[in-house]
């Protein structure tokens, strides 16, 4: 068992105080692993991560951090806190070139902006090709590794992603997943939500299913694979999740 | 013919210096903010008082710049002018409109900032009187540029002229070479998604008063500088600066620094054609042509 | 005695003349959530287009047609109509500052126009040769002056039962509800922008109204009467009395209007000369910080809307949120 990076405990969470979308809902990511949150349209799995990222105000419950509380933090110090958050649509400013998109990002790295950026370039080598391009022009795919590079930018411990490859050919939403794979074996916990389930359970390390605002069950991506009736309910089943 | 153009080319680069703030502050709070142009007569009365003093403490500062009814006093005054209208616009924001937004919707803040406009413009008229006032009593021939066509241009034209490319280059250049101005361009476009990225959207707010308010005061003193300063500078300036936000997008600022320039010429042009007396109705007339051709204006976006 | 009876009949009368106008502005904001930066452009183009209509022939520009008073201050209010609807035509579908800034240059762009252009209404000498209705039978005087407040009452009445009845009729509910969230509107299949629209129309219909009343209470209208500042006394007006609420914004209007020539007789009365210059100056700080304080301090007004009649008939909220 190793340590848990991000934890929440029963988090009741919305955006008017009458209507919680979340209502008590508690998930702990591992350390270098990717904790997947799945479950059908409406069960709050995007308000879970935009609560976790101070977008959304949590009314009651906690977030934890390495053991530090940081429910409701300022959206702008997350990543002081070393949490980065990818949205799913609008990731990116695509005003901005992709040098300046990851420049912006590196604006209080002072001496060290150069060397990170070169380092992210080496990672992204077709965002290197296009740095002096206007984000807005990037494909689908390349739009959410610069998404994902200006996450890294951050130098984050945790990355909580909203659907990275909703809107992606299978071929490029593949890609994107298996950069993300990589990013657990430099360290990085990610949270994901994912509409894909079964790529999102191959990918993960652990599973969380969300309905209706609660925990619903939760265990090892693998276990959830092939268990009967997780596959009935979103892999293949009648109810098949929206995709 | 030429005159008109030359004249509205001069009037277009301060009606672009006040837009610029306009724009920016409407598209980041969400509001028609209609005491912007009272931070151009703030401006200009600032820098009168201030003209008054560097020379009261150090005489050779009254002397003149070259061709010009400039001094050195009241250059220096001009920057000090922009300081305090930048804090004057972050003050009015503090004590009026972040209480109002805390409180109300949009439209809210439309009428406060019609109700602080209203008190900006008589207070001034108050304290200063409603007469007008000059920077420079001395005359300023015009240079005649070119008989025929007649072409008449003072020295100061030229240097407000010149003053606001210049404000507007080195804007420029912050906003597409410093990290700074990147953040200015990501709160615009996605305000969210700025604040993810480690952006704290009330410093920007902040910012950005500061800005317009510079800018403002900038325009204010160069209005003064070729024609004259009056409590009533912000109100007759007001709706040309509108239509320059309209003209070239609201939310847009390259938008609303050509919607100046564009603004300013087709107005003087239109006197080619109409009495004078209907200049103040112009602008009124090319937001109606905007609307109807491209209500997006040049660069906006359309955006509910 | 009679001298104060005749300067309450007065009073009244032009403060009930300017409800209708808050009543108007009232359908605008208060019920639809619309800007009009230029209020006085709608009440202009009534007060113009009643005495072009109605009055006697002019030689010096476009008028004097003579038309049935009824009639005439119809066609006021059909010209304040048609204005609103190119406004609103416009701008209605973009966001909403658009509306504030064009309403506000209507304003700016009317009062140039009929300052200048001498053929169409006199220019700034304004326009003259009206005759007031019935006043062949009823003279000049008192009694004259009793008829007209009655008659002004009587349309106040009507325009306040008009909007009474209509801001709970369906459409009214559609506008209240499309203020609270457009997207409601839309899920019932109406365009919003149309509503908005009609809204912004029937609003500055009444405005029209009550700058018909105007010109023909003294017979004359002048550029000097279509000035910014009524467009500003007529908000304090609404945001004193409560947006929303129409009893709140006839109360407002005879408060605010009470105040101002107060204010206005007490400075010219009471302070020295010099200070005399600044009346106005002083007057228009009032009301910006009338304004600008009841937004920050009192924003449903000083008289709040006591119920909002729900779908199912049923009290649902004891304050408008505004």
């Amino acid at each position: 068992m190793t340590e848990v990076a991000l934890q929440t405990r029963d988090i009741v969470a919305g955006y008017v105080p009458e209507l919680p979308v979340l209502k008590g809902v508690s998930v702990a990511a591992q350390a270098a692993k990717i904790t997947v949150i799945i479950g059908p349209n409406g069960a709050g799995k995007s308000t879970l991560i935009k609560a976790i990222a101070g977008l959304v105000r949590v009314t009651s419950g906690q977030v934890h951090l390495m053991g530090k509380d940081i429910t409701n933090p300022r959206p702008d110090q997350m990543g002081a806190h070393g949490v980065a958050y990818v949205p799913q649509s609008d990731n990116i400013f695509r005003s901005l070139t992709i040098r300046q998109n990851l420049e912006l990002l590196l604006r209080n790295a002072g001496a060290e902006r150069a060397a990170r950026l070169d380092a992210l370039f080496e990672q992204f080598p077709p965002l290197a090709q296009k740095q002096n391009q206007k984000a807005g022009a990037l494909s689908g795919g390349q739009r959410q590794f610069l998404a994902v590079a200006m996450a890294l930018a951050l130098n984050p411990s945790v990355i909580l992603m909203d659907e990275p490859s909703a809107g992606l050919s299978p071929k490029a939403a593949q890609e994107v997943l298996e950069h993300v794979r990589k990013l657990t074996e430099r360290g990085v916990t990610i949270i994901l939500v994912e509409q894909n389930v079964k790529q999102a359970l191959r990918l993960a390390d652990h599973c969380y299913i969300l309905a209706d605002g609660r925990n619903q069950l939760d265990g090892p991506a693998a276990d959830l694979l092939s268990d009967p009736v997780v596959g009935q309910i979103y892999l293949g089943g009648k109810r098949v999740a929206a995709t | 013919m030429i005159q008109h153009l030359v004249d509205g080319i001069l009037v277009g680069s301060i009606l672009s210096l006040g837009a610029i703030g306009l724009t920016m502050a409407m598209h980041m709070l969400r509001f028609a903010n209609f005491s912007h142009a009272e931070l151009l007569s703030i401006g200009a009365y600032c820098a009168l008082v201030f003209d008054g003093v560097f020379t009261a403490v150090y005489a050779p500062l009254g002397n003149v710049i070259g061709p010009l009814s400039l001094t050195w006093a009241l250059s220096l005054a001009i920057l000090v002018s922009m300081a305090i209208t930048g804090g004057s616009a972050i003050l009015i924001d503090r004590l009026v409109f972040s209480r109002v937004r805390a409180k109300g919707g949009e439209l809210s803040m439309v009428f406060a900032s019609f109700g602080v406009a209203m008190i900006i413009r008589n207070a001034l008229g108050l304290i200063f009187g409603l007469q007008v006032q000059l920077y420079s009593k001395d005359i300023v021939f015009a240079t005649v540029l070119s008989r025929d066509p007649l072409l008449l241009v003072k020295p100061d034209q030229i240097f407000s002229l010149a003053a606001a490319l210049f404000i507007m280059v080195i804007f420029h250049l912050m906003l597409s070479r410093t990290t700074f101005g990147y953040s200015l361009r990501a709160v615009a476009e996605n305000p969210d998604l700025a604040q993810v990225s480690g952006i704290n959207l009330n410093q920007m707010i902040t910012l950005i008063w500061i800005i317009g308010g510079g800018l403002a005061a900038a325009a204010g003193v160069f209005y003064g500088l070729t024609n004259q300063v009056n409590p009533v500078l912000g109100r007759d300036l007001l709706l040309p600066i509108f239509a320059a936000t309209i003209v070239g997008g609201i939310g847009s600022i390259y938008g609303a620094a050509l919607g100046g320039f564009l603004v300013g010429i087709a107005s003087n042009m239109a006197l080619l054609i109409l009495p004078s007396g209907y200049s103040p109705a112009m602008p009124f007339l090319i937001i109606l042509v905007v609307l109807v051709i491209r209500p997006t204006g040049l660069f906006g976006e359309e955006r509910a | 005695m009679i001298g104060i009876i005749s300067y309450l009949i007065f009073f009244t009368t032009v403060a009930a003349i300017l409800s209708i106008a808050v009543l108007g502005l009232n359908l605008q904001w208060g019920n639809s959530g619309l800007f009009n930066g230029g209020v006085v452009a709608f009440f202009g183009a009534g007060a113009y287009g009643t005495l072009i209509l109605g009055g006697t022939s002019q030689t010096a520009h476009l008028g004097g047609f003579e038309i049935f008073y009824p009639l005439a201050l119809i066609g006021g209010m059909v010209t304040a109509g048609l204005m609103a609807w190119i406004v609103g035509i416009l701008t209605l579908r973009l966001r909403h500052d658009y509306l504030a800034i064009a309403t506000f240059g209507v304003a700016v762009a009317f009062e140039n126009l009929l300052r200048n252009a001498e053929g169409l209404a006199g220019g700034a000498q304004g326009l003259r040769g009206f005759e007031r209705p019935l006043h062949a039978w009823l003279g000049d005087g008192f009694t004259y002056n009793v008829f007209f407040l009655i008659f002004v009452l009587v349309l106040l009445g009507a325009t306040y039962r008009f909007l009474e009845v209509l801001i709970r009729s369906p459409f009214g509910r559609l506008l209240r509800a499309m203020r609270e969230d457009e997207t409601a509107a839309l899920s019932l299949g109406k365009d919003p922008a149309k509503i908005r629209l009609t809204s912004l129309i029937i609003g500055s219909v009444i405005i029209g109204l009550s700058g018909g009343l105007y010109a023909t209470f003294y017979a004359f209208i002048s550029p000097q009467d279509v000035l910014p500042i009524l467009t500003f006394q007529i908000w304090a007006m609404l945001i004193v009395g409560g947006a929303g609420n129409n009893k709140g914004a006839v109360a407002g209007a005879f408060v605010i209007w009470a105040a101002w020539t107060a204010s206005g007789w007490g400075l010219s009365r009471f302070a020295p000369l010099e200070i005399q210059l600044y009346t106005g100056s002083i007057q228009f700080i009032l009301i910006g910080l009338v304004i600008v304080g009841m937004l920050l301090w009192r924003p449903q007004g000083l008289f709040p809307e006591k119920l909002v009649i729900s779908q199912s008939g049923r009290t649902n909220r004891s304050e408008n949120r505004e």
